[in-house]
């Protein structure tokens, strides 16, 4: 142990209390969940809201146990009996408030959270392996492939399920064609992987143009043009089932895999030299973040801003480690989009496309936090 | 622990001339190696070749009896750190992070540093005397404290081979000592340690031995005190100097003086060697 060099030492500044922030974080999170139920057009209270989720939550429960205990008539008699007794005795609400919350509005939070965590993750993810905190979710072409997809999709007439998985395909496909130019490419691997996304996504959105040339006017290209401008209002359930899958499979590894994120970011060079085997890495990572932006966009359409900001606004309370980062992402990416849906489903008497809105709402936010002295990025 | 370069040349291309050139020389325990030689001389690229990020070189580079071609990065990684010239960070990370990043090859795939660790990490940052940057932001600390923060991740790297590109660049004239002094202490723990340097001053002080490269070959390799005179600073950098002994308390120095008009100042004499 030897004593302190006699540096010009800076004002050491005290850790921030992470758990506690994480702790409100989850907390503003979960209460947007519940308001998002309320507000609408189809004026809800809370109780209702609570009583028909806690049904719909017993009833799911009960259609498992029923399942389980098949084999045992007498059992399943015994425990269900009661169990249906109860359901039915809450029930208070008309089917309509039921179908509005379930059917509707329950979809449509799902996949709003879904959509909002993943573009962030997504972001943050392809900042810290571009070391750039200005790179977004589209910088490998994802976005304007699914745009190419989608809007290909609504030409030919396939009808909206196949809008969502032709989307899905052409946001693959932008960033594997992005990946294999690069590789073809000599010189360094992050900044042709990045060149190469940027002439692959330029190539989808002349293709995408094209197709808004000699689309039908009347029917096609508004539809596309909305497509476009991203939207929560078509999500359904087999959207949520669909993206939630593939969502959850793509971020796991990158949960993971986060500590090592962090020596990622310090580059190359110094990666390797701390053990790091930062092709497969990069691989893995990349191939994580392009799956979950491609499945995002292909059901809520190409939603700007929020996998670029929301990684910032995860540094501003939670600092730079990917530890935190990650999950941090996760929780205000989902919850941050969720608040701009429902914005855009009240705001107007027709819907605001969420798209636009993301940065009308989260620009202000951040200047305010900009201005309020976070930390540099 | 050995670190023995037999006969390396490299070049970046097969029609492109030779980087190094037949370089051998080979380094032990306590060994603290300056590299001198002007800009573009290869000095950087022997290093990539040691750390195993350059690897279609010929000749060999063993390592404790394992030719480090063969070895995977984290294989390299257990024996040979690298220090890298400190450069602003993108991602303002806190210093003790940037230290503990140091473990990263002892973890497994999935898991993230324990307290254990940071232990080891904090430690790590006392010996280097900036425990009291634990929190400060990597990005607010001065050249020199960052300069020992990355030594710090190379001790926790628990790597016995340093290899340094250019320690003191950058650094204020206090902040080259500083760190230069922290340096010689690792060499004398029994680190192996080789630092890419322009300043002879830094050779005669620190390194027990000084490795000259001109044109991608070994032109001197010696002790300090033995190997570099004017004749040689005159060749590798074309200033005439003279070098000076004198007597301190403990111990007896050379220095290097420039002699006056011993630099041509014209445009022409800023020599960029490729």
């Amino acid at each position: 142990m030897s004593e302190p060099v006699e540096f010009l030492t800076v004002q050491n500044r005290k850790q921030p209390n992470y758990k506690l922030r994480f702790i409100l974080l989850i907390l503003a999170a979960a209460a947007c969940i519940l308001l998002s139920f309320v507000v609408g057009r189809f004026s809800i209270n809370m109780a209702d809201v609570l009583q028909i989720l806690a049904s719909a939550f017993l009833s799911a429960i009960s259609g498992s146990i029923s399942y389980l205990l098949s084999p045992f008539p007498g059992i399943q008699n015994a425990v269900l009996g009661p169990l249906s007794q109860f359901i039915v005795s809450v029930d208070t609400w008309d089917y309509a408030m039921y179908s509005v919350v379930i059917n509707i509005r329950l979809p449509r939070i799902l996949a709003a959270l879904l959509v909002g965590a993943a573009l962030s993750t997504a972001g943050a993810a392809y900042q810290g392996m571009f070391q750039n905190p200005l790179v977004s979710p589209d910088i490998l072409g994802a976005s304007a492939g699914a745009g190419f997809g989608a809007c290909l999709a609504i030409y030919l007439s396939l009808g909206s399920g196949m809008v969502t998985i032709l989307a899905f395909a052409g946001g693959l496909t932008a960033v594997l064609v992005a990946y294999v130019v690069s590789r073809l490419t000599k010189g360094s691997a992050t900044l042709s992987m990045v060149l190469a996304g940027i002439l692959v996504g330029s190539l989808f959105s002349a293709s995408t143009s094209y197709i808004k040339l000699v689309a039908d006017t009347n029917e096609q290209l508004p539809e596309i043009t909305y497509w476009l401008m991203g939207s929560l209002a078509g999500a359904t359930m087999n959207d949520v089932i669909f993206a939630g899958i593939i969502i959850i499979l793509g971020t796991l590894p990158i949960f993971l895999l986060r500590w090592r994120m962090n020596v990622l970011t310090l580059g190359e060079d110094e990666a390797k030299s701390m053990g790091v085997n930062t092709h497969r890495l990069r691989f893995v990572v990349i191939v994580c973040a392009t799956l979950i932006t491609a499945v995002a966009v292909s059901i809520s359409g190409i939603i700007g801003w929020v996998g670029l900001v929301i990684p910032h606004f995860c540094r501003m309370l939670f600092g730079y480690d990917y530890r935190r980062i990650v999950p941090a992402a996760i929780i205000l990416g989902g919850g941050f989009l969720l608040l701009v849906d429902d914005v855009s489903r009240t705001i107007a008497t027709t819907e605001v496309p969420i798209g636009i809105l993301t940065a009308f709402i989260g620009a202000p936010i951040f200047a305010y936090l900009l201005m309020m002295g976070g930390k540099r990025s | 622990m050995r670190l023995s370069v037999n006969n390396l040349s490299f070049s970046y291309g097969k029609h492109l001339p030779l980087v190094l050139d037949d370089i051998s020389f080979s380094a032990k325990g306590g060994d603290l190696l300056a590299v001198l030689g002007p800009n573009g001389v290869g000095k950087s690229t022997m290093f990539r070749c040691i750390l195993g990020f350059l690897r279609n070189y010929s000749g060999e580079i063993i390592l404790n009896g394992a030719n480090i071609k063969s070895l995977t990065h984290k294989q390299i990684a257990k024996h040979v750190a690298y220090i890298p010239q400190s450069t602003y960070p993108v991602f303002n990370y806190s210093v003790l992070d940037v230290v503990l990043m140091g473990v990263t090859n002892q973890l497994s795939l999935l898991s993230a540093p324990n307290q254990d660790h940071i232990n080891e990490a904090y430690a790590a940052m006392q010996s280097l005397g900036i425990a009291h940057l634990r929190d400060a932001g990597y990005g607010e600390i001065s050249g020199g404290e960052r300069q020992l923060t990355l030594i710090a991740r190379a001790l926790v790297q628990k790597a016995k081979v340093l290899i340094m590109d250019e320690p003191t660049a950058n650094l204020d004239y206090g902040n080259q000592f500083r760190v230069m002094c922290r340096i010689s202490d690792l060499a004398k723990e029994g680190y192996i340690i080789i630092l890419s340097t322009h300043n002879p001053d830094h050779a005669f002080l620190y390194a027990n031995r000084v490795l000259t490269i001109q044109g991608g070959k070994v032109i001197a390799d010696g002790s300090p005190d033995n190997v570099l005179d004017a004749k040689l600073i005159k060749d590798v950098y074309n200033v005439d100097v003279r070098i000076e002994e004198f007597q301190s308390e403990t111990r007896h120095h050379k220095l290097c003086i420039p002699i006056e008009g011993g630099v041509k100042c014209e445009t022409a004499s800023l020599r960029m060697k490729k």
